[in-house]
Protein backbone atom coordinates (compact mmCIF):
# COMPACT_ATOMS: atom_id res chain seq x y z
CA UNK A 1 0.00 0.00 0.00
CA UNK A 2 1.27 3.35 -0.67
CA UNK A 3 0.64 5.97 1.56
CA UNK A 4 0.64 9.73 1.28
CA UNK A 5 -1.06 12.98 2.26
CA UNK A 6 -2.35 13.44 -1.21
CA UNK A 7 -3.09 11.80 -4.24
CA UNK A 8 -3.61 13.11 -7.10
CA UNK A 9 -5.91 11.54 -10.10
CA UNK A 10 -3.91 12.72 -13.12
CA UNK A 11 -0.69 14.12 -13.99
CA UNK A 12 -0.78 16.96 -16.16
CA UNK A 13 0.28 20.25 -15.50
CA UNK A 14 -2.49 21.02 -12.84
CA UNK A 15 -1.86 17.82 -10.81
CA UNK A 16 2.33 18.35 -11.29
CA UNK A 17 1.82 21.69 -9.97
CA UNK A 18 -0.31 20.54 -6.94
CA UNK A 19 2.32 19.26 -5.59
CA UNK A 20 4.37 21.94 -5.85
CA UNK A 21 2.04 24.12 -3.98
CA UNK A 22 1.30 20.87 -1.37
CA UNK A 23 5.21 20.92 -0.82
CA UNK A 24 5.51 24.39 0.02
CA UNK A 25 2.92 23.33 3.00
CA UNK A 26 4.73 20.00 4.11
CA UNK A 27 2.32 17.54 2.19
CA UNK A 28 3.67 14.72 0.52
CA UNK A 29 1.63 13.78 -3.26
CA UNK A 30 1.54 10.89 -5.24
CA UNK A 31 0.18 11.15 -8.70
CA UNK A 32 -1.18 8.10 -10.59
CA UNK A 33 -2.33 8.69 -14.36
CA UNK A 34 -3.76 6.58 -16.74
CA UNK A 35 -0.78 7.46 -19.43
CA UNK A 36 2.97 6.18 -19.24
CA UNK A 37 4.20 9.35 -19.16
CA UNK A 38 3.59 12.74 -16.75
CA UNK A 39 1.91 15.46 -18.46
CA UNK A 40 -1.47 15.01 -19.46
CA UNK A 41 -3.12 16.15 -22.91
CA UNK A 42 0.34 18.65 -22.84
CA UNK A 43 2.42 15.20 -23.06
CA UNK A 44 0.01 13.22 -25.54
CA UNK A 45 -1.91 15.31 -27.28
CA UNK A 46 -0.10 19.03 -27.97
CA UNK A 47 3.59 18.38 -27.00
CA UNK A 48 4.86 20.51 -29.66
CA UNK A 49 2.15 23.01 -29.81
CA UNK A 50 3.34 26.78 -27.81
CA UNK A 51 1.31 28.10 -25.03
CA UNK A 52 0.56 31.86 -25.05
CA UNK A 53 -0.98 32.20 -21.57
CA UNK A 54 1.58 31.03 -19.18
CA UNK A 55 2.00 34.20 -16.70
CA UNK A 56 5.53 34.90 -17.40
CA UNK A 57 6.28 32.75 -20.60
CA UNK A 58 5.06 34.89 -24.26
CA UNK A 59 5.42 31.83 -25.48
CA UNK A 60 6.40 27.73 -24.26
CA UNK A 61 5.73 24.59 -25.74
CA UNK A 62 3.42 22.71 -24.06
CA UNK A 63 6.17 19.60 -24.27
CA UNK A 64 8.40 22.42 -22.38
CA UNK A 65 5.83 23.19 -19.38
CA UNK A 66 5.87 19.61 -18.72
CA UNK A 67 9.39 19.16 -18.25
CA UNK A 68 9.86 22.68 -16.47
CA UNK A 69 7.01 21.26 -13.82
CA UNK A 70 9.27 18.25 -13.42
CA UNK A 71 11.62 20.30 -12.48
CA UNK A 72 9.86 22.52 -10.11
CA UNK A 73 8.17 19.82 -8.39
CA UNK A 74 11.42 17.31 -8.26
CA UNK A 75 12.41 18.46 -4.59
CA UNK A 76 9.22 17.37 -3.19
CA UNK A 77 9.86 13.96 -4.52
CA UNK A 78 6.21 12.98 -5.64
CA UNK A 79 5.40 9.64 -6.52
CA UNK A 80 4.15 8.40 -9.79
CA UNK A 81 1.57 5.77 -10.35
CA UNK A 82 1.97 5.39 -14.06
CA UNK A 83 -0.27 3.48 -16.97
CA UNK A 84 -2.77 2.55 -14.55
CA UNK A 85 -6.34 4.01 -14.31
CA UNK A 86 -7.74 4.57 -11.08
CA UNK A 87 -10.69 2.44 -10.95
CA UNK A 88 -12.21 2.28 -7.43
CA UNK A 89 -12.08 4.97 -4.60
CA UNK A 90 -13.65 3.74 -0.87
CA UNK A 91 -13.29 5.87 2.21
CA UNK A 92 -13.22 3.95 5.49
CA UNK A 93 -14.25 4.62 8.70
CA UNK A 94 -11.11 6.71 9.88
CA UNK A 95 -11.53 9.03 6.95
CA UNK A 96 -9.14 7.93 4.59
CA UNK A 97 -9.41 7.05 1.33
CA UNK A 98 -7.79 4.01 -0.25
CA UNK A 99 -7.68 4.20 -4.14
CA UNK A 100 -7.28 0.95 -6.25
CA UNK A 101 -5.96 0.86 -10.25
CA UNK A 102 -6.98 -1.44 -12.61
CA UNK A 103 -3.36 -3.05 -12.22
CA UNK A 104 -4.38 -3.52 -8.22
CA UNK A 105 -1.99 -0.93 -7.14
CA UNK A 106 -3.54 0.38 -3.88
CA UNK A 107 -2.93 3.42 -2.62
CA UNK A 108 -3.89 5.48 0.93
CA UNK A 109 -4.50 9.15 1.43
CA UNK A 110 -6.54 11.61 3.73
CA UNK A 111 -6.75 13.57 0.52
CA UNK A 112 -7.87 13.22 -2.72
CA UNK A 113 -7.00 15.64 -5.72
CA UNK A 114 -9.08 15.12 -8.98
CA UNK A 115 -6.91 16.69 -11.84
CA UNK A 116 -8.12 14.25 -14.23
CA UNK A 117 -8.42 16.72 -17.03
CA UNK A 118 -10.90 15.44 -20.39
CA UNK A 119 -10.41 12.00 -18.28
CA UNK A 120 -8.99 9.00 -18.79
CA UNK A 121 -6.97 8.70 -22.30
CA UNK A 122 -8.56 5.24 -24.12
CA UNK A 123 -7.76 3.34 -27.78
CA UNK A 124 -10.45 4.77 -30.03
CA UNK A 125 -12.50 1.86 -30.84
CA UNK A 126 -13.80 1.24 -34.66
CA UNK A 127 -17.31 1.02 -34.78
CA UNK A 128 -18.49 -2.52 -35.22
CA UNK A 129 -20.73 -4.16 -33.39
CA UNK A 130 -19.17 -6.86 -32.16
CA UNK A 131 -16.02 -5.81 -31.30
CA UNK A 132 -16.01 -6.17 -27.84
CA UNK A 133 -16.59 -10.04 -28.09
CA UNK A 134 -12.70 -10.03 -29.50
CA UNK A 135 -10.97 -7.67 -27.52
CA UNK A 136 -7.93 -9.57 -25.89
CA UNK A 137 -9.36 -12.36 -28.42
CA UNK A 138 -7.54 -11.72 -31.52
CA UNK A 139 -8.07 -7.66 -31.74
CA UNK A 140 -5.41 -5.29 -29.41
CA UNK A 141 -5.59 -1.59 -29.78
CA UNK A 142 -2.32 -1.52 -27.84
CA UNK A 143 0.98 -3.40 -28.88
CA UNK A 144 2.50 -4.64 -25.30
CA UNK A 145 4.34 -7.24 -26.51
CA UNK A 146 5.59 -7.80 -30.10
CA UNK A 147 6.81 -11.52 -29.90
CA UNK A 148 2.84 -12.42 -29.63
CA UNK A 149 2.79 -11.39 -32.98
CA UNK A 150 5.62 -14.15 -34.11
CA UNK A 151 4.53 -16.06 -37.29
CA UNK A 152 0.86 -15.07 -37.37
CA UNK A 153 -1.23 -13.86 -39.31
CA UNK A 154 -1.87 -9.54 -38.53
CA UNK A 155 -3.57 -6.85 -40.10
CA UNK A 156 -3.43 -3.41 -39.09
CA UNK A 157 -5.63 -0.58 -39.65
CA UNK A 158 -5.14 2.77 -39.29
CA UNK A 159 -2.97 5.80 -41.92
CA UNK A 160 -0.93 7.43 -38.77
CA UNK A 161 2.54 6.52 -37.36
CA UNK A 162 1.57 4.33 -35.38
CA UNK A 163 0.10 2.26 -37.59
CA UNK A 164 2.80 2.08 -40.19
CA UNK A 165 5.58 2.00 -37.81
CA UNK A 166 4.41 -0.97 -36.26
CA UNK A 167 2.99 -2.55 -40.17
CA UNK A 168 7.12 -2.07 -40.89
CA UNK A 169 8.18 -3.59 -37.78
CA UNK A 170 6.07 -6.64 -37.34
CA UNK A 171 6.38 -6.93 -41.39
CA UNK A 172 10.19 -7.64 -40.81
CA UNK A 173 10.79 -10.28 -39.47
CA UNK A 174 8.15 -11.63 -37.13
CA UNK A 175 4.57 -11.87 -38.05
CA UNK A 176 4.61 -14.25 -41.10
CA UNK A 177 1.72 -12.69 -42.97
CA UNK A 178 1.16 -8.36 -42.34
CA UNK A 179 -2.00 -6.88 -43.98
CA UNK A 180 -2.53 -2.58 -43.62
CA UNK A 181 -5.75 -1.55 -44.16
CA UNK A 182 -6.29 2.28 -44.31
CA UNK A 183 -9.47 4.64 -45.25
CA UNK A 184 -7.65 6.43 -47.94
CA UNK A 185 -5.38 5.43 -50.63
CA UNK A 186 -2.24 8.09 -49.16
CA UNK A 187 -0.50 7.93 -45.64
CA UNK A 188 -0.04 10.77 -43.68
CA UNK A 189 2.57 9.56 -41.27
CA UNK A 190 6.52 10.17 -41.44
CA UNK A 191 7.86 10.57 -45.11
CA UNK A 192 10.23 7.90 -44.11
CA UNK A 193 8.12 5.51 -43.15
CA UNK A 194 5.52 5.96 -45.78
CA UNK A 195 8.24 5.30 -48.26
CA UNK A 196 9.40 2.13 -46.43
CA UNK A 197 5.92 1.17 -46.07
CA UNK A 198 5.34 1.20 -50.53
CA UNK A 199 8.55 -0.55 -50.98
CA UNK A 200 7.86 -3.39 -48.29
CA UNK A 201 4.26 -3.62 -50.41
CA UNK A 202 6.43 -3.71 -53.38
CA UNK A 203 8.79 -6.55 -52.18
CA UNK A 204 5.36 -8.03 -50.86
CA UNK A 205 6.08 -8.14 -47.66
CA UNK A 206 3.41 -5.92 -46.91
CA UNK A 207 -0.25 -6.30 -48.37
CA UNK A 208 -1.46 -3.21 -48.68
CA UNK A 209 -5.31 -2.27 -48.75
CA UNK A 210 -6.49 1.10 -49.26
CA UNK A 211 -9.98 2.71 -49.95
CA UNK A 212 -10.59 0.49 -47.55
CA UNK A 213 -12.43 -0.14 -44.29
CA UNK A 214 -12.92 -3.37 -41.95
CA UNK A 215 -16.62 -3.61 -41.83
CA UNK A 216 -16.79 -7.04 -40.08
CA UNK A 217 -15.80 -9.60 -37.49
CA UNK A 218 -16.06 -13.05 -37.16
CA UNK A 219 -14.92 -16.01 -34.88
CA UNK A 220 -16.39 -18.25 -32.41
CA UNK A 221 -13.87 -17.86 -29.61
CA UNK A 222 -11.65 -15.67 -31.04
CA UNK A 223 -11.22 -13.88 -34.44
CA UNK A 224 -10.46 -15.81 -37.31
CA UNK A 225 -11.24 -13.19 -40.13
CA UNK A 226 -12.07 -10.14 -41.03
CA UNK A 227 -14.66 -8.75 -43.59
CA UNK A 228 -13.10 -5.53 -45.50
CA UNK A 229 -14.73 -3.22 -47.36
CA UNK A 230 -12.43 -1.67 -50.28
CA UNK A 231 -13.96 1.11 -52.79
CA UNK A 232 -13.04 -1.03 -55.74
CA UNK A 233 -13.26 -5.03 -54.85
CA UNK A 234 -16.33 -4.64 -52.56
CA UNK A 235 -15.80 -6.80 -49.87
CA UNK A 236 -13.06 -8.95 -48.96
CA UNK A 237 -12.93 -11.77 -46.46
CA UNK A 238 -9.39 -12.53 -44.69
CA UNK A 239 -8.39 -15.24 -42.35
CA UNK A 240 -6.24 -13.52 -39.79
CA UNK A 241 -4.84 -14.37 -36.28
CA UNK A 242 -4.73 -10.70 -35.16
CA UNK A 243 -6.39 -7.63 -36.10
CA UNK A 244 -4.32 -3.95 -34.59
CA UNK A 245 -6.69 -0.82 -34.94
CA UNK A 246 -4.49 1.67 -34.53
CA UNK A 247 -6.38 5.37 -34.46
CA UNK A 248 -5.32 6.79 -31.56
CA UNK A 249 -6.60 7.74 -28.51
CA UNK A 250 -9.59 9.73 -26.84
CA UNK A 251 -10.31 10.83 -23.79
CA UNK A 252 -13.60 9.47 -21.44
CA UNK A 253 -14.46 10.07 -18.03
CA UNK A 254 -14.46 6.83 -17.53
CA UNK A 255 -14.88 5.27 -13.62
CA UNK A 256 -14.75 8.68 -12.28
CA UNK A 257 -18.87 9.32 -13.02
CA UNK A 258 -19.34 6.26 -10.76
CA UNK A 259 -17.55 7.47 -7.30
CA UNK A 260 -20.56 9.22 -6.04
CA UNK A 261 -19.43 12.98 -6.88
CA UNK A 262 -22.22 15.61 -8.56
CA UNK A 263 -20.96 15.38 -11.95
CA UNK A 264 -22.18 17.94 -14.89
CA UNK A 265 -21.64 17.90 -18.64
CA UNK A 266 -18.76 15.71 -18.13
CA UNK A 267 -16.97 17.57 -15.58
CA UNK A 268 -16.77 17.43 -11.60
CA UNK A 269 -19.29 20.02 -9.86
CA UNK A 270 -17.05 22.16 -7.08
CA UNK A 271 -17.42 25.01 -4.74
CA UNK A 272 -14.96 27.57 -5.61
CA UNK A 273 -14.27 28.57 -2.12
CA UNK A 274 -11.32 25.35 -2.23
CA UNK A 275 -12.44 23.49 -5.61
CA UNK A 276 -13.66 20.86 -2.91
CA UNK A 277 -16.78 18.11 -4.33
CA UNK A 278 -20.15 17.23 -2.03
CA UNK A 279 -17.38 14.05 -0.85
CA UNK A 280 -15.38 15.62 2.13
CA UNK A 281 -12.07 15.13 1.52
CA UNK A 282 -12.02 14.99 -2.60
CA UNK A 283 -11.44 18.17 -4.59
CA UNK A 284 -11.28 18.14 -8.54
CA UNK A 285 -9.30 21.02 -10.24
CA UNK A 286 -8.35 21.71 -13.37
CA UNK A 287 -10.02 21.34 -16.92
CA UNK A 288 -12.22 18.40 -14.82
CA UNK A 289 -14.16 20.83 -12.95
CA UNK A 290 -16.94 23.14 -13.48
CA UNK A 291 -18.62 26.09 -12.07
CA UNK A 292 -20.09 29.47 -12.77
CA UNK A 293 -17.57 31.03 -14.82
CA UNK A 294 -15.15 28.07 -15.37
CA UNK A 295 -12.91 28.96 -18.09
CA UNK A 296 -10.61 25.30 -19.02
CA UNK A 297 -7.61 27.23 -18.93
CA UNK A 298 -4.22 26.01 -17.72
CA UNK A 299 -3.46 29.03 -15.36
CA UNK A 300 -6.65 28.82 -13.61
CA UNK A 301 -6.16 25.26 -12.84
CA UNK A 302 -2.77 26.54 -10.99
CA UNK A 303 -4.96 28.99 -9.28
CA UNK A 304 -7.10 26.30 -8.24
CA UNK A 305 -4.27 23.54 -7.03
CA UNK A 306 -3.23 26.77 -5.13
CA UNK A 307 -5.94 27.22 -3.09
CA UNK A 308 -7.47 23.58 -2.68
CA UNK A 309 -4.11 22.40 -1.13
CA UNK A 310 -4.56 25.25 1.89
CA UNK A 311 -8.23 22.86 2.87
CA UNK A 312 -6.21 20.04 2.09
CA UNK A 313 -4.17 20.83 4.96
CA UNK A 314 -7.10 21.28 7.29
CA UNK A 315 -8.22 18.28 6.65
CA UNK A 316 -4.84 16.37 7.35
CA UNK A 317 -3.54 18.37 9.74
CA UNK A 318 -7.12 19.89 11.74
CA UNK A 319 -5.26 21.08 14.65
CA UNK A 320 -2.12 22.97 13.30
CA UNK A 321 -2.03 26.44 12.30
CA UNK A 322 -1.01 27.69 8.82
CA UNK A 323 0.59 30.52 8.69
CA UNK A 324 1.10 32.54 4.65
CA UNK A 325 4.45 32.91 3.11
CA UNK A 326 5.74 34.48 -0.22
CA UNK A 327 8.12 32.09 -1.58
CA UNK A 328 10.55 34.55 -1.75
CA UNK A 329 10.44 34.60 2.32
CA UNK A 330 11.10 31.45 2.45
CA UNK A 331 14.10 31.70 0.37
CA UNK A 332 15.06 28.29 -2.03
CA UNK A 333 12.83 25.70 -1.86
CA UNK A 334 13.37 23.12 0.49
CA UNK A 335 11.97 19.56 -0.05
CA UNK A 336 11.84 16.47 1.78
CA UNK B 1 -29.26 41.99 -40.65
CA UNK B 2 -26.47 42.95 -39.46
CA UNK B 3 -23.45 42.71 -42.09
CA UNK B 4 -21.34 40.68 -39.71
CA UNK B 5 -23.78 38.24 -39.34
CA UNK B 6 -24.42 35.28 -41.44
CA UNK B 7 -26.99 32.32 -41.46
CA UNK B 8 -26.06 28.73 -41.48
CA UNK B 9 -28.37 25.54 -40.75
CA UNK B 10 -26.70 22.45 -38.57
CA UNK B 11 -28.70 19.55 -39.08
CA UNK B 12 -28.04 17.13 -35.42
CA UNK B 13 -27.91 13.59 -34.79
CA UNK B 14 -31.74 13.43 -34.54
CA UNK B 15 -32.68 14.68 -37.91
CA UNK B 16 -33.38 18.39 -36.25
CA UNK B 17 -32.77 21.36 -38.39
CA UNK B 18 -31.49 24.18 -36.61
CA UNK B 19 -31.05 28.04 -38.36
CA UNK B 20 -28.60 29.99 -36.20
CA UNK B 21 -27.17 33.36 -36.75
CA UNK B 22 -23.15 33.21 -36.78
CA UNK B 23 -20.91 36.16 -35.98
CA UNK B 24 -18.24 36.59 -38.86
CA UNK B 25 -16.43 39.04 -37.10
CA UNK B 26 -15.22 37.21 -33.85
CA UNK B 27 -12.87 34.75 -35.19
CA UNK B 28 -15.39 31.69 -34.35
CA UNK B 29 -15.89 28.54 -35.98
CA UNK B 30 -18.45 26.05 -36.35
CA UNK B 31 -17.64 24.00 -33.33
CA UNK B 32 -17.73 27.37 -31.11
CA UNK B 33 -21.16 28.63 -33.27
CA UNK B 34 -22.45 24.99 -32.15
CA UNK B 35 -21.58 25.05 -28.81
CA UNK B 36 -22.79 28.51 -27.89
CA UNK B 37 -26.06 27.63 -29.18
CA UNK B 38 -25.99 24.21 -27.00
CA UNK B 39 -26.02 21.91 -29.79
CA UNK B 40 -24.47 18.17 -29.06
CA UNK B 41 -21.02 19.29 -30.50
CA UNK B 42 -18.35 18.58 -27.59
CA UNK B 43 -15.15 20.27 -28.69
CA UNK B 44 -13.56 17.95 -26.50
CA UNK B 45 -9.80 19.60 -27.45
CA UNK B 46 -10.94 23.04 -27.68
CA UNK B 47 -10.24 23.03 -31.52
CA UNK B 48 -7.14 22.09 -31.97
CA UNK B 49 -8.12 19.49 -34.47
CA UNK B 50 -6.90 16.46 -32.13
CA UNK B 51 -10.24 15.01 -30.78
CA UNK B 52 -12.78 15.05 -34.12
CA UNK B 53 -15.79 15.37 -31.37
CA UNK B 54 -16.75 18.45 -33.74
CA UNK B 55 -16.72 15.92 -36.55
CA UNK B 56 -19.42 17.37 -39.39
CA UNK B 57 -20.47 16.79 -43.21
CA UNK B 58 -20.70 19.78 -44.93
CA UNK B 59 -23.75 19.72 -47.10
CA UNK B 60 -23.89 22.62 -48.80
CA UNK B 61 -21.93 23.91 -52.31
CA UNK B 62 -19.64 26.47 -50.07
CA UNK B 63 -16.26 26.60 -50.77
CA UNK B 64 -14.18 26.35 -47.33
CA UNK B 65 -10.60 26.38 -47.23
CA UNK B 66 -8.62 23.13 -47.71
CA UNK B 67 -8.13 21.14 -44.41
CA UNK B 68 -4.76 21.55 -43.01
CA UNK B 69 -2.55 18.43 -42.52
CA UNK B 70 -3.47 18.48 -38.59
CA UNK B 71 -7.05 18.08 -39.71
CA UNK B 72 -6.18 15.39 -42.09
CA UNK B 73 -4.37 13.46 -39.30
CA UNK B 74 -7.44 13.72 -37.42
CA UNK B 75 -9.92 13.00 -39.75
CA UNK B 76 -7.36 9.71 -40.81
CA UNK B 77 -8.33 8.88 -36.61
CA UNK B 78 -12.15 9.53 -36.70
CA UNK B 79 -14.73 6.93 -37.49
CA UNK B 80 -17.86 7.48 -40.48
CA UNK B 81 -15.41 10.03 -41.82
CA UNK B 82 -17.07 10.77 -45.69
CA UNK B 83 -15.63 12.92 -48.57
CA UNK B 84 -17.64 15.85 -47.40
CA UNK B 85 -16.28 15.42 -43.50
CA UNK B 86 -14.51 18.34 -41.90
CA UNK B 87 -13.49 19.02 -38.23
CA UNK B 88 -15.67 21.96 -37.24
CA UNK B 89 -13.03 23.66 -35.29
CA UNK B 90 -11.71 24.26 -38.55
CA UNK B 91 -14.39 25.87 -40.42
CA UNK B 92 -13.82 29.40 -39.35
CA UNK B 93 -16.87 32.02 -40.24
CA UNK B 94 -16.75 34.52 -43.21
CA UNK B 95 -19.41 35.98 -45.11
CA UNK B 96 -18.79 33.62 -48.14
CA UNK B 97 -20.54 30.80 -45.81
CA UNK B 98 -23.81 32.37 -45.53
CA UNK B 99 -26.49 29.80 -46.17
CA UNK B 100 -24.16 26.62 -44.97
CA UNK B 101 -25.60 23.54 -44.62
CA UNK B 102 -24.07 21.06 -42.26
CA UNK B 103 -24.91 17.44 -41.11
CA UNK B 104 -23.22 16.61 -37.37
CA UNK B 105 -21.61 12.93 -37.57
CA UNK B 106 -22.42 10.31 -35.59
CA UNK B 107 -20.65 9.62 -32.19
CA UNK B 108 -19.00 6.17 -31.31
CA UNK B 109 -19.57 5.83 -28.10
Amino acid sequence: MIETDIIIIGAGPCGLFTVFEAGLLKLRCHLIDSLPIPGGQCAEIYPKKPIYDIPGYPSILAGELVDNLMKQIEPFKPGFTLGERVENVEKKEDNTFIVTTNKGTQHAAPVIAIAGGLGCFEPRKPPISNILDFEDRGIDYIIKDPEKFRNKNVVLSGGGDSALDWAIFLAEDLASNVSLVHRRNSFRGHPDSVDKVYKMAKENKINLITDAEVVGLNGNESLNSIDIKQKSEGLINLNIDYWLPLFGLSPALGPIANWGLNVSKNSIEVDTLDYSTNVSGVFAIGDINTYKGKLKLILCGFHEATLMVQSAFKIIYPDKKLSFKYTTVMGEVKGF
Amino acid sequence: MDENIILIKVIDREDQTHEIEAPTDMNMNLMEICKAYDLPVKGTCGGMAMCASCHCYVESEHEISDASDDEEDMLDQAFFVENNSRLGCQVFMNEKLNGLIVRLAKEND
